[in-house]
């Protein structure tokens, strides 16, 4: 069963991602009983999901967050999709869901993810870092559970800390 | 210089702390090559030739003395005695092990120095006027802003896994030495009718593959703005810069695509949503960061030193170091001085444990304990008494570092190119030394006058070949080694890309073409003329014509008609 960070903590996870044929109809893929993610164009494409409460939508790094914004009030999951560590543009994605759009559900973050942007996963905004299945043992897990907490007081604004460090705390020249 | 508070030092130790982890894991095989690639760039760690190479970032180029101290430890103790500055304020060691890297980058946390963010697909360190604060035609110092920078790229979450890497340059003068239209992002700071401080902004300049000078996306950015509105820039660039291919995945490629037009409109529509918000800067930590830049305690000096005057009539060759390596300062009675790097016979750029050393005594002794370093490789100590120069040239002439040829033709910018650079298509420093030996009298060279002369041994450009007066890059052609060159290229206010003049030649016929080039200059000048204005006044045709005669298809065709 697949491993979820949540929260700090390892959870198992029973929702499944749901990977079209390729050049699927997105109107009609069928999507099964149980908790699917599935990509943005079938779920836009199929608005009766929304109603099911245990399907999310998935964002690729090409998809546009702004797409979901008007339901993101709705929504309890939305996942992120990660091809290959290297690509960074889920970082911008979660961002942007979280600050601008105001998402507060769970971001779970799939695909190449990997302990060591576990941090910068995190302050982006993403609640649950969701690493491929048989990555890593459970002890590799737990010890991954150290970088979340990498830097103490990193300099930025962002999704964990809602104020850069001159707002956080008042420094003074050493 | 700006001084570590906790928060900065607890950082750059946690950095420290999880790099050592990373490497452990590595070597423990739990971490695979490909996924240990990019840490370990992003702590300045290149595999290379003969060994791993470290480099360390120097913040904008400031440096105190003790911290040179520790670049002359680390080149005794884990190198071979030496190391290399780059034009990216940069420091190289070339023969550091891997293993010993977490105790390197521990060492250097002591004096606050790091690797951080000096290569990988990331923000990159900042660059500005080497003599910032101190030059005359400074409008506002950009070292305050610099800092600024550095700390809101450093670790910052959301852009570490760029398209590519990402470079951010600033200047506060009317003369601008930063090349920042050369840069991802140039900032040229700027005050507005009403006399605030903001930026005008260039986005999509860079070297390399694909030269090409920045376009002005905005015309002024309030101060207080500044990392909202780069934090736009490079949420657009991160998601839809290009990601399938390596050599259009700069931002300048996806400016052009889209047009500097549309790529504003992006940029300030996603500004509109975080403008105001929690990242835009304070007075209260700008003035936390600007105290850290401000004057040194300066004595009150006559404007000129009766015997600082005297002793450059006594001698010719302080005279002439003076002429080229002592730059005018804004206060009376003080002097800026350039040490050059630049000795026939050593690399440009490059400098041993026992001149490291030097260098931070000279600092100690004359400057304030403070150092810069150019883009051109050399080392600035900005405020010295004028009543010390003498004593600082005998001091430094000693030490192989008073070499009087700043900004003369064998003060070149030459990256390490197939000597240690993996990515060469040809060796560049060997070039740099025949045309230094070519040009070795000083009487000539004084003659030539200014001539900016840059090396790359590869496309990638880390030599600045494009912006030198005299570009040469070093090519492949079926496994051999050639060199092509361009002229008319320049850096500053006008900078401006060279033109190829025409095949490549050998490497044993460089020095032949560039002496010709000089010549032909000569020939052509008009009294006090530079060669990059006669290039620009007659055009390249009267070069082309001297170093290829009618051999060359171009010019027949050009002659023809
Ligand atoms: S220009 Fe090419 S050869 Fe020279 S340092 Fe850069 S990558 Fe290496």
């Amino acid at each position: 069963m697949a491993k979820l960070i949540k929260n700090q903590q390892i959870l198992d996870d029973t929702w499944q991602v749901l990977t079209p044929e390729d050049g699927a109809d997105a109107a009609t893929v069928a999507v099964p009983a149980g908790q699917w993610i599935v990509p943005l164009a079938v779920w836009q494409a199929q608005p009766a999901l929304a109603a099911r409460g245990d399907v999310a939508p998935l964002l690729e790094g090409a998809d546009d967050p702004a797409d979901l914004a008007d339901q993101l009030g709705t929504l309890s999951l939305v996942a992120v999709n990660f091809p290959r560590f290297a690509d960074g543009r889920g970082y911008s994605i979660a961002t942007l869901l979280r600050s601008r759009y105001g998402y507060t559900g769970e971001l779970r973050a799939i695909g190449d993810v990997l302990r060591d942007q576990f941090n910068y996963f995190t302050r982006c905004g993403f609640d649950a870092l969701q690493p491929p299945v048989d990555k890593y043992t459970d002890a590799q897990l737990g010890a991954a559970l150290a970088s979340l907490k990498d830097f103490t007081d990193p300099y930025q604004a962002s999704a964990t800390f809602r104020d850069p460090l001159f707002r956080r705390h008042a420094r003074h020249a050493a | 210089m700006y001084r570590y508070d906790d928060y900065d030092q607890q950082l750059v130790d946690e950095r420290v702390a999880q790099f050592t982890d990373q490497t452990r894991r590595y070597f423990a095989g739990e971490l695979t090559e490909e996924e240990f690639l990019p840490l370990r760039l992003q702590n300045g760690i290149y595999i290379q030739r003969h060994a791993p190479m470290l480099r360390l970032a120097i913040p904008y180029g400031n440096l105190r003395a003790d911290q040179v101290r520790m670049y002359g430890h680390i080149a005794r103790t884990y190198d071979r005695g030496y190391g290399h500055f780059t034009t990216r304020h940069n420091m190289q060691f070339n023969w550091c092990e891997l293993e010993k890297m977490p105790e390197i980058l521990a060492k250097l946390a002591t004096v606050q120095l790091h690797a951080i963010q000096t290569s990988g697909n990331c923000i990159r360190n900042t660059s500005t006027d080497p003599f910032a604060g101190v030059a005359e035609d400074e409008r506002i110092d950009p070292r305050p802003w610099c800092e600024l920078i550095r700390q809101w790229s450093t670790f910052h979450p959301e852009f570490a896994y760029l398209p590519r890497k990402f470079k951010i340059a600033v200047n506060g003068a009317e003369e601008d030495r930063a090349v920042i239209r050369c840069h991802d992002i140039g900032l040229e700071l700027i005050k507005n009718d009403a006399g605030e401080t903001g930026f005008r902004i260039f986005v999509g300049g860079g070297l390399g593959r694909t030269p090409i000078i920045g376009e002005e996306i905005a015309s002024f950015v309030p101060w207080q703005h500044l990392l909202t509105y780069c934090e736009s820039i490079l949420r657009v660039y991160n998601r839809f810069g290009r990601r399938d291919n390596k050599f259009k995945a700069r931002i300048k490629i996806i400016v052009k695509s889209l047009g500097i037009d549309e790529f504003r409109r992006r940029v300030e529509a996603d500004w509109a949503h975080f403008k105001d918000g929690p990242s835009t800067l304070t007075q209260q930590e700008l003035d936390r960061v600007a105290a850290c830049f401000v004057d040194p305690d300066y004595k009150t000096l006559p404007k000129t030193d009766a015997g600082y005057v005297q002793a450059q009539a006594d001698s010719k060759p302080f005279a002439a170091w003076v002429k080229r390596n002592v730059r005018g300062h804004k206060r009376p009675g003080y002097a800026s001085v350039v040490l050059s790097l630049k000795k026939t016979g050593v690399p440009p750029g490059d400098v041993t444990d026992a001149q490291l050393d030097l260098i931070a005594d000279l600092a100690d002794r004359y400057s304030f304990g403070e150092v810069r370093i150019t883009h051109e490789q050399n080392v600035v100590l900005a405020d010295v008494e004028q009543s010390a120069l003498f004593a600082l040239w005998e001091q430094a002439r000693a030490g192989g570092l008073a070499t009087p040829n700043i900004g003369l033709l064998t003060d070149m910018i030459c990256c390490p190119g197939g000597d240690f650079c993996s990515l060469a298509n040809a060796k560049s420093i060997p070039i740099a030394e025949a045309v230094q030996r070519r040009f070795d009298d000083l009487d000539y060279l004084h003659d030539i006058g200014e001539l900016e002369l840059n090396i790359s041994g590869c496309m990638n450009a880390c030599g600045h070949h494009h912006v030198g007066h005299i570009g040469i890059l070093g090519v492949d052609k079926n496994g051999e080694e050639w060199y092509q060159i361009t002229i008319g290229g320049r850096q500053g206010n006008l900078t401006h890309l060279g033109k190829v003049i025409g095949p490549s030649f050998a490497a044993a016929d460089v020095p032949d073409v560039i002496e010709t080039l000089v010549n032909t200059y000569v020939a052509h000048r008009h009294e006090g003329e530079r060669f990059i204005d006669t290039v620009h006044r007659i055009g390249a045709d009267p070069f082309k014509q001297a170093v290829y005669g009618d051999k060359t298809p171009a010019q027949r065709k050009v002659a023809n008609g």
